[in-house]
């Protein structure tokens, strides 16, 4: 177990990174391909999973470190000041931290999760409007998602950031704009082009996890 | 509850990006918690929006930024959220509706619009409105000239036009490019939620009747 103080020490110079998948050569993070890789083979769930478990401080500060400066770019494109952005951005870290039981890593990646999370933030905070949510299905009893899932959803995180890179940009600019809540619906559905079909075609964990369920 | 018409990719999109009025993530949360191909599809979409915050550049971070986010989470009693529960569904609304006008139908604050013809206006925010429709059997469903984009969910009994028939779960998504005059269909009161992005007119709303008992 950490204390806070141990994670600010963290915070301002990883020795090591303490949870990174095995035969990793421990990079600082910064910039660079091999980071990326690095990131890829991050078990963030194994992470969230001790933040649940454990209140585990150094966890928590490994996915503030990845996600935090994400979800404060995240905002600003999404028209937030710097300031209200980090203020957001540290709302959502600390909303990852609060609602850590609720993540459910056989359904979706922590990027997924904390997307939703900061979308949310957003239309709180940035639009000021209301965003009814769908009923929550009755998954059953929650079984430790298997090895498979895990590896899965992660997956499919990275597999549509691929199959977001090889779009043309003019699409691609479209879709982020879209997730940056800089398109309206008008001007979404407008665009006929959008190979939305395909990108959808990508992701197979959701239809999958439903029909078993459904079962 | 076969559901044959669906959300768009684009709606399904436009929510899960977050983009969409109040009127219209309504229907959207609505028709999923009735349908789980579109709640299959929703999750897909939501994975796009992972992928676009993991492809951000990376913004610094203030001083301290950690140490100010662990302060925030230790000022916050740590009592866990509790989960959201699976919603019973006591009534005939699903829960994000049932939100906005009660769980049954008797909570409704119905106005008349004409020709026994109810309708509820929902408070919503800026940008679309929402409006739960009572329509009786055999009767035609009231101003249906589009003039923006309008998406009607069906509740109970069913309604048609030329071509198609909306039964329970079914949502009809409508442009001004759509013409047609549906009909609720014989046997059972047609209830429904329809969103719309164009004015609403709040008084001199006149159903249009023409044909108010045509027989299918
Ligand atoms: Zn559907």
């Amino acid at each position: 177990m950490f204390d806070a103080g141990q994670s600010e020490k963290l915070d301002a110079d990883p020795p090591a990174w303490p949870y990174a998948a095995t035969g990793q050569q421990v990079t600082r993070r910064k910039e660079g391909p091999a980071v990326q890789a690095l990131d890829d083979m991050t078990d963030w769930a194994g992470l969230m999973a001790r933040v649940r478990d454990h209140q585990d401080r150094a966890a928590f500060a490994a996915l503030f470190r990845h996600f935090a400066p994400r979800v404060k770019s995240f905002l600003m494109k999404s028209g937030a000041d710097a300031t209200l952005a980090e203020e957001c951005a540290q709302d959502v870290m600390a909303t990852l931290w609060h609602k850590a039981h609720l993540f459910d890593s056989s359904r979706a990646s922590v990027a997924t999760w904390i997307f939703t999370i900061a979308r949310n933030r957003r239309i709180d905070a940035l639009r000021k409007a209301r965003r009814p949510e769908p009923e929550e299905l009755d998954w059953g009893p929650t079984a430790e998602p298997d090895g498979a899932d895990l590896f899965e959803s992660r997956q499919e995180t990275s597999r549509l950031g691929a199959a977001l890179a090889q779009l043309p940009d003019k699409q691609r600019a479209l879709i982020e704009r879209a997730y940056f809540g800089d398109l309206s619906h008008g001007e979404l559905a407008a665009e006929t082009g959008l190979p939305l079909g395909t990108i959808k075609s990508r992701i197979r964990l959701a239809l999958e996890k439903l029909r078993q369920q459904m079962s | 509850m076969t559901i044959r018409h669906h959300l768009s990719d684009q709606l399904l999109m436009s929510y899960a990006a977050g983009d969409l009025p109040e009127a219209f993530n309504l229907v959207v949360a609505t028709h999923i918690s009735l349908c789980d191909e579109c709640r299959a599809q929703l999750a897909a979409f939501e994975v796009v929006g992972g992928a676009v915050l993991d492809r951000c550049d990376l913004a610094t971070m203030g001083d301290e930024s950690l140490t100010a986010c662990f302060a925030r989470i230790d000022s916050l009693p740590n009592t866990p959220v509790t989960a959201r529960r699976p919603a019973r569904r006591d009534g005939l609304f699903p829960a994000p509706l049932a939100e906005y006008v009660g769980v049954d139908l008797g909570r409704v604050k119905w106005r008349s619009v004409g020709a026994g013809v109810r309708q509820a206006i929902l408070p919503t925010g800026k940008g679309a409105s929402a409006r739960l429709l009572h329509i009786p059997a055999g009767q035609a469903v009231p101003d249906h000239g589009h003039r923006g984009m309008e998406l009607t969910l069906v509740l109970q009994g069913a309604f048609r036009d030329d071509s198609d028939r909306f039964g329970p779960g079914d949502v009809e998504i409508a442009d001004q490019a759509t013409e047609h005059t549906p009909v609720a269909e014989a046997g059972m009161d047609c209830i429904c939620l329809a969103a719309t992005d164009a004015p609403l007119r709040f008084n001199g709303l006149i159903p249009r009747l023409a044909q108010p008992f045509f027989r299918i």
